[in-house]
Formats: C-alpha cells, sequence, structure tokens
C-alpha cells in the first residue's frame, strides 16, 4: 500500500517533469491541434503542406546546430548564406542553366561565397563575444541593407547584367525572381530510385577514398568491412539501376514524388526485414530491437487504418530532399565525432579551458560559422528550388527568425541543440504556420491576423526561451 | 606624432560616426550646391528632431542604469498609441472644447500623456524586473521582447472594441485603421505652436520647446538623489551595493524612465506626424533610437542629453536629405530606406564590437 502510493507519487512527479521539460513542445502542439478543429480543413491537406514545408525548411535549421555546439548560441547570422545562395542563383539562371545542373552549379558557387562571408561572419563574433545572438541579428539587417544595394543599384547598374529580370530603368532587379522553367523543383522531382543510385555512387567513392587515404597513412584497413560497404554500394546501384527497367517497380518508385503510402508500406517492411536480420546476425541485443520492430509495426498498421490511409495516398514525399535532410544530419553527427568537433564543443563549454588546452578558439569558433553559413546558404537553395519564385530583395529577411524559432519549439535551447530537436520543431512550428491562417480566417474571418499570431509566436518563443536561459545562467553564476 | 594624434582622435570618434558625419555633411552641401531647396527639408529636419527627440532620449536611463540601449523601447510605444487611441475614443478634444473653446487639443494631449505616462510607468516596472533576471543578456532578451509584444499588440489592434468612427475600420466596426488620423484630436499642436518663418526656414518653436523640457527634465532627474543613484549603479554596481544602493531596485527605476519616455516620446511624435501608426510602424523605432543615439557619441555603457540632441539631428537630417540627393544624382532613384539599413545597422553594430561584453 506505501509502496504504492511512493510509486503513484513518482510517477506524478516524472509527469511533472515530463510536461516541465516539454512545455513548449506540449504549448505548441496543443496549439497545433486546436487550430486544426478550429479551421476544419482536411487532414490529407495539412499533411501534404507540412510535408513539403518540412522537406522544404529543414535543411537551414539544421544549420544551427554545429555554432550552438561551439557557443555561439542562435546563429542569426545564418541571413548571410541565405543571400550568398540567392545571389548565385541570379547568375547561374542568367547563364541560362537549367535543372538538376543549374542546381548544382549554383551549389558549386554558393560555397565560396558562403565561406567567405561565414569567415566575416566569424570575424564579428569573435569580436563580440557574449553578445554573439545580438550581433548577428543586427548583422542580418546590415547584411540585408547591403544585399538590397547589390540588388536594386549595382547589378545592371555597374555590373553588367542583361536579363528580362532587370527593372525598366536599366539597372536592379524586379520584386519577384521566377525559378519556374530553370531550377524549380531540380531536387524535388528526383525520384527515390535515382537517390539510391546517387547514393550509392557516392558511397563507393567516398569508401574507396577513405581506404585510400587509410593506406597512404599507413593505418590498419579493415578490409571486411570496405568490402561489404563496396558490395553494399554496388546492390543498391544494382536496385536503382534495375528498378529503373522493371516497369512496375518505376511506377511505384521512379516517379517524381514518391506517394506517402508506398513509403510508408514499404519502408516499414524494409526495416522490419532489417530488424530481423540484425537479430539472426546478432549485431544488436534483442532487447533494443523491441522498440525499434514496435515502431515500425505500428507504421505498417497504420496503412490498414481507413482513415490514414486516405492520408498516406493524399501526398507524397520528394524522395531527395529528405534524403539530403538525412544527409545534414548525418554531418552534424560525424562532425562531434571527430577532432574539430570536439574542439568545438570544448570551446562552446568554456573558452578558458579550450586555450589551455591549446585549442585556438577563434579559428574554431570562426571554422564553425562558416560550416554554419555554408550550410545555409545550401538549405536556401533547397528551400528556393522547392518554393519556385522568390522575393529577390527581402526573401532572406525572416530565415534567422523561423530557423531559431523552430529549432526553439522542438526543446533546444541556446546552449544545446541537437538533430532530433531540430527535426521536431520543424514539424511542429510548421503545422502552427500551415494552419493558424486557416483558424483565423475562420473565426476572424480574416487571414491578415494569423501573420501577426505567427511573428508573435516566433519572436515570443524566441524571447522567453532566450530569458529562460539567461535566468538559468546567471542564476547559477550566483550560486 | 601627428599620426598617432589623428588614430587616437579617431579611436575616441570612431570610423563609422566619422563615415556618417562626413556623409551628412557631404549630402547637405550636395542639396546646397545642386540647387534643392535646402530651407525647406532644414526645416523638416528641426520638426522631425523634435519629433523623434523624446523616443530617442529613452536609451538614456536604461543605458545610465546599465542595462545598455533599450532595443524594447516598443513596450513605451505601444502604451503611447493606446493613450492617443483613447484620447480619440472618448472624445476629449471635442468634449473640453465645448466648455473652454480652444483648449480641445491640450486636454487630448494632456490624457494621452498621461495614461501613456502611468501606464508605461507599470509596464516599465514589470520590464525592469524580467531584465534583472537575465542580467548579461539584456539587449538580445529586450530586443525579443520589444518585436514579441508589437506583434501581440497587432492582434489586439486588429479587433479592438473601439466605437469612434475615426478609429475603427469602417466595415467591420472594430479594430484599428493602418492610419488613424490625429486631424480631429491633437495633430500638429506643437508643431504649429509659436512656429514662424526665418529666410524661408519654419521653426516649430514649440515642438523644440518640448524637446527642450523633456532634455531638461531628464537632466534634472538625474541630479536627484534617485538619479545619481541611478547612475551608479549602472557605472559601478559593486561599489553602488556597498555603499548602499539597492542596485535593482535602481535598473528597475531606469528601465521604467525609459519605457515611460518611450509612452510620451511616441504620443508627441504622433502629434507631429499627423496619422497615428500602429501594427507594425513602430517595429524598427527601437533600432532607429538605438543608431540615433548611438551615431550621437554613446557607447553602449554612457550616453548623454548631447548625444541624444547630436545624434537624432544628424539621423533626421540624414533620412531627410538623402532622397531629393539621390534623386538629383541617379536621375529618379531613392536610395535612401537602403542607405538608412546599412548606416543604422552598421551603427549599432560597430558599437556592439566595441563593447567588451564576454568575459575573455
Amino acid at each position: 500500500m506505501n509502496n504504492n502510493t511512493l510509486e503513484k507519487k513518482s510517477l506524478g512527479a516524472s509527469f511533472k517533469r515530463f510536461i516541465f521539460n516539454n512545455k513548449v513542445i506540449l504549448l505548441f502542439v496543443l496549439l497545433s491541434i486546436a487550430c486544426i478543429a478550429i479551421s476544419g480543413s482536411s487532414v490529407s491537406y495539412i499533411a501534404g503542406e507540412v510535408i513539403s514545408r518540412f522537406a522544404r525548411n529543414t535543411c537551414i535549421v539544421l544549420a544551427l546546430i554545429i555554432p550552438c555546439m561551439a557557443g555561439l548560441g542562435m546563429n542569426f547570422g545564418i541571413v548571410v548564406g541565405a543571400i550568398a545562395a540567392q545571389i548565385s542563383i541570379f547568375w547561374i539562371v542568367h547563364w541560362g542553366f537549367t535543372g538538376i545542373t543549374g542546381f548544382l552549379l549554383c551549389v558549386l558557387m554558393s560555397t565560396p561565397l558562403a565561406i567567405f562571408f561565414g569567415w566575416l561572419l566569424g570575424k564579428l563574433f569573435n569580436k563580440t563575444k557574449g553578445a554573439e545572438m545580438i550581433a548577428g541579428l543586427v548583422l542580418g539587417f546590415f547584411a540585408a541593407g547591403l544585399y538590397r544595394l547589390f540588388v536594386l543599384y549595382i547589378m545592371g547598374g555597374v555590373i553588367p547584367y542583361n536579363s528580362p529580370y532587370l527593372l525598366d530603368r536599366g539597372f536592379g532587379l524586379r520584386n519577384a525572381f521566377d525559378l519556374t522553367g530553370n531550377i524549380k523543383y531540380a531536387v524535388d522531382d528526383i525520384s527515390l530510385l535515382t537517390t539510391i543510385s546517387v547514393l550509392a555512387v557516392l558511397l563507393f567513392v567516398s569508401t574507396v577514398i577513405v581506404a585510400l587515404h587509410d593506406k597512404k597513412q599507413g593505418n590498419a584497413i579493415d578490409t571486411k568491412k570496405v568490402l561489404g560497404k563496396l558490395v553494399a554500394a554496388i546492390v543498391l546501384l544494382a536496385v536503382g539501376l534495375v528498378g529503373k527497367s522493371v516497369p512496375m517497380l518505376d511506377q511505384l518508385f521512379g516517379q517524381k514524388r514518391l506517394i506517402t503510402y508506398d513509403a510508408v508500406f514499404f519502408g516499414s517492411i524494409i526495416y522490419l526485414v532489417y530488424l530481423a536480420l540484425m537479430l539472426v546476425l546478432k549485431r544488436k541485443e534483442p532487447k533494443k530491437l523491441v522498440a525499434s520492430a514496435v515502431l515500425a509495426v505500428v507504421l505498417l498498421a497504420s496503412c490498414f487504418v481507413p482513415a490514414v490511409k486516405t492520408v498516406y495516398l493524399g501526398t507524397r514525399i520528394p524522395a531527395m530532399a529528405f534524403a539530403l535532410i538525412a544527409f545534414f544530419a548525418a554531418f552534424n553527427n560525424w562532425l562531434v565525432n571527430t577532432r574539430l568537433g570536439q574542439n568545438m564543443r570544448t570551446v562552446g563549454q568554456s573558452r578558458a579551458v579550450a586555450t589551455s588546452a591549446g585549442i585556438d578558439v577563434n579559428k574554431t569558433r570562426i571554422i564553425a560559422t562558416c560550416i554554419s553559413t555554408v550550410l545555409a546558404a545550401w538549405g536556401q537553395l533547397i528551400f528556393l528550388q522547392n518554393l519556385g519564385t522568390f522575393n529577390t530583395v527581402q526573401q532572406q529577411d525572416n530565415v534567422g527568425l523561423y530557423a531559431v524559432a523552430a529549432i526553439l519549439v522542438g526543446g533546444a535551447n541556446v546552449q544545446k541543440a541537437t538533430n532530433k530537436q531540430a527535426i521536431i520543431g520543424v514539424i511542429l512550428f510548421h503545422t502552427l504556420f500551415v494552419v493558424a491562417p486557416l483558424a483565423a480566417t475562420k473565426l476572424v474571418g480574416d487571414s491578415a491576423v494569423s501573420e501577426y499570431i505567427r511573428m508573435f509566436f516566433s519572436y515570443g518563443v524566441i524571447a522567453v526561451s532566450l530569458a529562460m536561459h539567461a535566468w538559468k545562467t546567471s542564476g547559477k553564476k550566483k550560486a | 606624432m601627428t599620426k598617432e594624434k589623428f588614430k587616437k582622435a579617431l579611436d575616441v570618434i570612431g570610423l563609422p560616426r566619422l563615415i556618417v558625419c562626413s556623409f551628412f555633411f557631404a549630402i547637405v552641401i550636395t542639396a546646397a550646391v545642386s540647387g534643392i531647396d535646402v530651407a525647406s527639408y532644414f526645416s523638416s529636419t528641426l520638426k522631425y528632431w523634435g519629433m523623434w527627440a523624446i523616443i530617442v532620449l529613452a536609451m538614456i536611463p536604461s543605458i545610465k542604469c546599465g542595462i545598455g540601449p533599450n532595443f524594447g523601447v516598443s513596450l513605451g510605444i505601444v502604451c503611447g498609441l493606446l493613450g492617443s487611441l483613447l484620447a480619440i475614443e472618448l472624445n476629449i478634444g471635442a468634449s473640453v472644447d465645448a466648455v473652454l473653446p480652444g483648449f480641445g487639443p491640450w486636454a487630448a494631449i494632456l490624457f494621452a500623456m498621461v495614461f501613456a505616462g502611468v501606464s508605461s510607468w507599470f509596464v516599465g516596472v514589470g520590464y525592469g524586473k524580467i531584465l534583472n533576471l537575465v542580467k548579461g543578456s539584456e539587449m538580445t532578451v529586450t530586443t525579443y521582447i520589444g518585436y514579441s509584444a508589437i506583434y501581440l499588440m497587432c492582434i489586439v489592434w486588429f479587433r479592438a472594441p473601439f466605437r469612434s468612427g475615426e478609429i475603427i475600420w469602417p466595415v467591420i466596426g472594430a479594430g484599428v485603421r493602418n492610419s488613424v488620423s490625429m486631424e480631429s484630436s491633437f495633430g500638429s499642436l506643437f508643431n504649429d505652436f509659436l512656429g514662424f518663418s526665418i529666410g524661408g526656414i519654419y521653426i516649430p518653436t514649440g515642438i523644440l520647446l518640448v524637446m527642450i523640457l523633456a532634455c531638461l527634465c531628464v537632466h534634472l532627474y538625474f541630479r536627484t538623489k534617485t538619479g545619481i543613484a541611478i547612475t551608479a549603479a549602472g557605472s559601478n554596481p559593486t561599489f553602488a551595493r556597498a555603499s548602499g544602493i539597492n542596485v535593482d531596485k535602481m535598473r528597475v527605476k531606469g528601465i521604467a524612465i525609459s519605457t515611460m519616455l518611450g509612452a510620451l516620446g511616441i504620443v508627441v511624435y504622433t502629434q507631429g506626424f499627423g496619422y497615428l501608426q500602429a501594427y507594425t510602424a513602430p517595429l524598427q523605432m527601437g533600432f532607429v533610437c538605438v543608431a540615433s543615439v548611438l551615431i550621437g557619441g554613446a557607447t553602449t555603457t554612457k550616453a548623454s542629453i548631447a548625444h541624444v540632441l547630436i545624434g537624432t539631428f544628424i539621423y533626421q537630417g540624414l533620412i531627410i536629405f538623402t532622397p531629393p540627393v539621390s534623386n538629383h544624382l541617379l536621375a529618379g532613384t531613392d536610395i535612401s530606406d537602403t542607405m538608412r539599413q546599412i548606416i543604422q545597422n552598421g551603427v549599432i553594430l560597430y558599437a556592439l564590437t566595441q563593447t567588451k561584453g564576454g568575459s575573455d
């Protein structure tokens, strides 16, 4: 009896702790549910919107994780990365490149630009230690001013630029830049089979390079592992190529977008097979597999629930965009375990300790900022190819705001942010972005108010999160 | 030797400030040379100088009490807007005019100011208490609190239960319009008071008097015992604490006065502008104020009334003189807003790099 109440109490306490730790997430979940209920629009529509927003926004948000690890806080300066992406688009489109070639050239051109901008940003952050966030924010406005000068006066005015996008006065770009027919959907339209083939080639090349590098360095090579990877790459490539020539597979997986139903159905089956293999090969402990197996079974079962099935059938997934999100997340994970990543962590925890350990603090911070800026530039390219048209002057303005607000909604704070938080945050934040206007239109009869609600939430989340964080740290200092 | 001296002087003035000032004089000279009506633009500079001075003055108490430039002056601004709107809603101008002809606008602006002052004091005290919890990150937190306050009030303005026909959306019958005319209440009251022209330059005596009066009040306040205690708490908290000053309380007082000045300032601004703009119009006002006081020579830890007056004059002068000059030089192009964005944020950035925010 006594034991029982104790257990109940601890259960209550842990429940309370769960609520407290996830209060921002829960608040947004409740708000989204309320908005969905009020708006009365179909779940398929909302799910479709959220999937496409997730596909285009997540990469930029993932760019925030590395500077956070290096102790720079939320990097509002990713705006300069977005600017680098937009500048490269102006030129690549002007030179007449289209499709995936155009997109890759944009990536190629924006990277050095972003590294340069990131280097400047890192220099600034090193001069404003302790005030990086406000410095990043103001720098965003400042850079936007310079960018505006460039777009409205220098392009066509100083630098020759002949294109229909030029204003009639002879210099300066028009307000909207249309990507239809050049790089719109360049990434989104890549089918799953092509994605698999590309991944296979990348895996093959990277494995060979790593093996050769190890051999040159005289390191021991795990031949079994390397061979395994090469075989896996070849098998994947075969799947990709053979799939293209089999009409049924091509119909399922070779299309521009993947139907969510197929993705969930086959995905969970493949995952179950993988788990079974692991069980047979005894690679992992059976206990650890249970949770994953249950998840896969639940997903599989959900395909047979009529209401869910409708949603699954009504929505589509851009395979390559999702693969890129996975790639960004994997990159973040990989970097943490490298020496550079470890240095960044040390710098983030204590600059004094890092200095005494012989780490060049300023250089590490600059590298972290550069990486973040480059990822942000790529993220903005992925964003824009999905959007299809963008505002030449103002498109970058809210990039930092929305990205930071999203990751904070996911439960991150100024000192610690993870891939998981970024992903959860993007889903929640953008669900509210989709449903708030619908609900506002139903309630007030005017969707203008929803814009205010969105902005209030974005800024409010950041204000509260920063204040909570500062409160905690100043409390620690006192104690 | 002279080179060293020059370098030292540059360090004191600061490169961006030097650039902004020379830019300003270059623009004014270009305007004069290219036959632009300098007198009329100078008149509007004087007018906007008076209109902005009080909001910019709000930076003084917050910098003096140790919080730094108050990016969140928007909290005061929304209180001031609410006061002005209530003065119209309650029709104070017309009802007082019926009893005491000619005093209507004065009563209206007095009501707006009293309401703005009192409400913003309470808001400011709460705001100050929050800022006491976040010592060291005040600038970031004030910026975001300011922004979210503006958007929260946007939601409120949108459907606030006003009844006055001058405020509400015509079709809906509630809410606040994008711009509300101040003509019937206290529009241009100070601007036109005792104004006169000399050699083509219109001197808005009333607004300049209000500006001087406000500066004098702030100056005198910082001469009182409380004022000195606030300054002490800001410049050296440890020493202040040792001499028995309650630092946290002084910081709250400082930020409350700052918020109050913001509220009174927007009432004066609205009176001069002739239209009340709620919604997102005040969003960047905090940045404008911070940039103005920094151009005038303040840093994030030191500011004086002279900095406010000089900085506001130069900033407003730049904004008013750039459009005609750029229009003249670049054949019908208005580059001024872009220039404003670059200068305003460049100056703030420079000030941030000069502050040793971090501990090492």
